[in-house]
């Protein structure tokens, strides 16, 4: 399938206080178009450095990234916090068409893409509310209508529905899906957590080791809707388990 | 049903409550102000003080009527509410403009410090010899010696504001796509050190208020110009009531600014 990313040995590191820091070592990763990826690892082991640098909010030190997107896109990338990260001086409809502003859109245009990004996430009738009167699964969902309403070619989402409840996430877990099948984007998403890796994913990148370096990359071919339980899927959970548990091993030893 | 019925007088005996509170504080509060009033009047009149060093308050609205009549009270503070204004303006403009480059930028902010550090505990009163040098004694002193008072506060104020913006704030910014210095000025560090900046500007409108005062003490026209005639002439019901006016003006601006203020940061939780 064609490829909408193409990462060739992408290595990054940290300058801190005259020590350098690898934090990703020669990472190779293509991201087909239209795929639903999960990236997993335990935490600090560079998965959300990848999508900073991806963005453009981190410089990569060495290596290669190709975006094969369509031309004259302004943002053929969006990025989801791992909190909202939502203007508190700006309405909910105001914080989602910031992405659309400078983009040579009029007022009304901004609003009426801003209204139906936020329509896709089920938050219309907030849309003139200020952020503090929203919930915190409300507040997620605003700053994914955000990045929607770019209309970016790939959602990059770093550990998004962390901060959240357990129902919430749930919640916002099923929405994702919907809105993935919905708008055909392609998805990064970041997570430590294998069961909604692998309840969203078509497929499970393992990133371990400090640096961190790819460890496995398994395809989860379970027909959607799918359950929550990670049954039949217990090969890919055992896998990540070892990678996430020798990752452990190393740290333990280097303490 | 027993608990509508049960809450409802609970209700209405909590909210009688407070509202009785406020009543007696407002009672409270009416009877001091009558009392310090009644002192202020006898004080003089049992001729433990001289009238004319300390006029009673029933002179004074009488004394306020002539002066309005004759035209001076508008006038004088016509006069003052103008260099106010202006100096208040100029010395905000130009605070928020600095504040907000030093904090933006590292090198504004070490090319200026030294002369910050010159200048800044010089006291706004310290410059009156300079302005008068410069300008005379007039309406463009006066606007000079509150525009500096003002610039310092609002200046520290802007600065403080745009350096404790939020990291996080501007990589959204950044993620999508605004990345130019206009683009984080206008669209976060303006509106995220907005509560700061306007902090500081409330200071500054009481600060400045004091300014205008001590300028037209020197001679520029207006309220404290005026005064101080009034105090040569030994009219020190006229005194009174320039003092009274320069309070209810102050209060008057203080709380149209805190009206402004809750305006802007309506979206504050």
């Amino acid at each position: 399938m064609e490829s909408v990313i193409d990462i060739r040995s992408l290595s990054l590191a940290f300058e801190r206080d005259g020590h350098r820091t690898l934090v990703l070592d020669s990472l190779d990763l293509s991201i087909e178009r239209g795929a639903f990826i999960a990236i997993v690892g335990a935490s600090g082991v560079g998965k959300s450095t990848l999508l900073r640098v991806l963005i453009g909010l981190a410089k990569a030190s060495a290596g290669e990234i190709t975006l094969s997107t369509h031309s004259g896109k302004r943002q053929p990338l969006a990025l989801v916090f791992q909190d909202a990260r939502l203007l508190p001086w700006r309405r909910v409809v105001d914080n989602v068409s910031f992405g659309l502003e400078g983009g040579g859109l009029s007022r009304a245009e901004r609003r009426s893409k801003s209204l139906d990004a936020l329509r896709i996430v089920g938050l219309v009738d907030l849309a003139d509310r200020w952020p503090h009167q929203l919930s915190g699964g409300q507040r997620q969902r605003v700053a994914l209508a955000r990045a929607l309403a770019v209309e970016p070619e790939v959602m990059l989402m770093d550990e998004p529905f962390s901060a959240l409840d357990a129902i919430t996430r749930e919640g916002l877990q099923d929405e994702l899906v919907r809105i993935w099948r919905l708008t055909g984007k392609t998805i990064l998403f970041v997570t430590h957590d294998i069961e909604e890796a692998i309840y969203l994913a078509d497929r499970v990148v393992v990133l371990a080791g400090a640096p961190g370096r790819l460890a496995a990359d398994h395809r989860i071919d379970t027909p959607r809707p799918r359950t929550r339980s990670a049954e039949g899927n217990a090969d890919v959970v055992a896998s990540v388990r070892r990678h996430l548990g020798a990752e452990k091993l190393i740290d333990g030893a280097a303490i | 049903m027993t608990d509508l019925i049960a809450s409802a007088p609970a209700r209405a005996t909590a909210s009688g409550a407070a509202s009785g509170a406020k009543l007696r504080a407002a009672g409270f509060a009416a009877a001091g102000l009558l009392v310090f009033l009644l002192v202020w009047e006898v004080v003089p009149r049992l001729g433990l003080f001289n009238p004319l060093m300390l006029p009673g308050p029933s002179g004074i609205p009488a004394a306020f009527w002539s002066e309005l009549k004759s035209g001076a009270w508008g006038s004088a503070v016509g006069s003052s509410l103008g260099h106010y204004t202006i100096g208040l303006a100029l010395g905000a403009l130009l605070g928020v403009v600095f504040g907000v480059a030093t904090g933006m930028s590292r090198l504004a902010e070490e090319a200026t410090a030294w002369i910050v550090r010159v200048l800044r505990p010089i006291p706004g009163l310290a410059w009156v010899p300079f302005a008068i040098i410069w300008f005379g004694v007039n309406r463009t002193a006066a606007v000079f010696i509150i525009a500096i008072g003002v610039f310092w506060i609002v200046f520290f104020a802007a600065h403080g504001a745009v350096r404790s913006v939020e990291r996080d704030l501007i990589e959204v910014a950044d993620a999508f796509g605004f990345r130019r210095w206009h683009e984080r000025l206008l669209k976060i560090l303006l509106p995220a050190a907005l509560p700061g900046i306007l902090v500081g500007l409330r200071t500054a409108l009481g600060q400045a208020w004091m300014a205008v005062v001590a300028a037209e003490i020197f001679g520029v026209p207006g309220l404290g110009q005026r005064m101080m005639q009034a105090s040569s002439l030994l009219a020190t019901e006229l005194v009174v009531v320039y003092m009274l006016t320069m309070a209810a003006l102050y209060g008057l601006l203080d709380s149209a600014f805190v009206a402004l203020q809750n305006w802007l940061l309506r979206w504050k939780a």
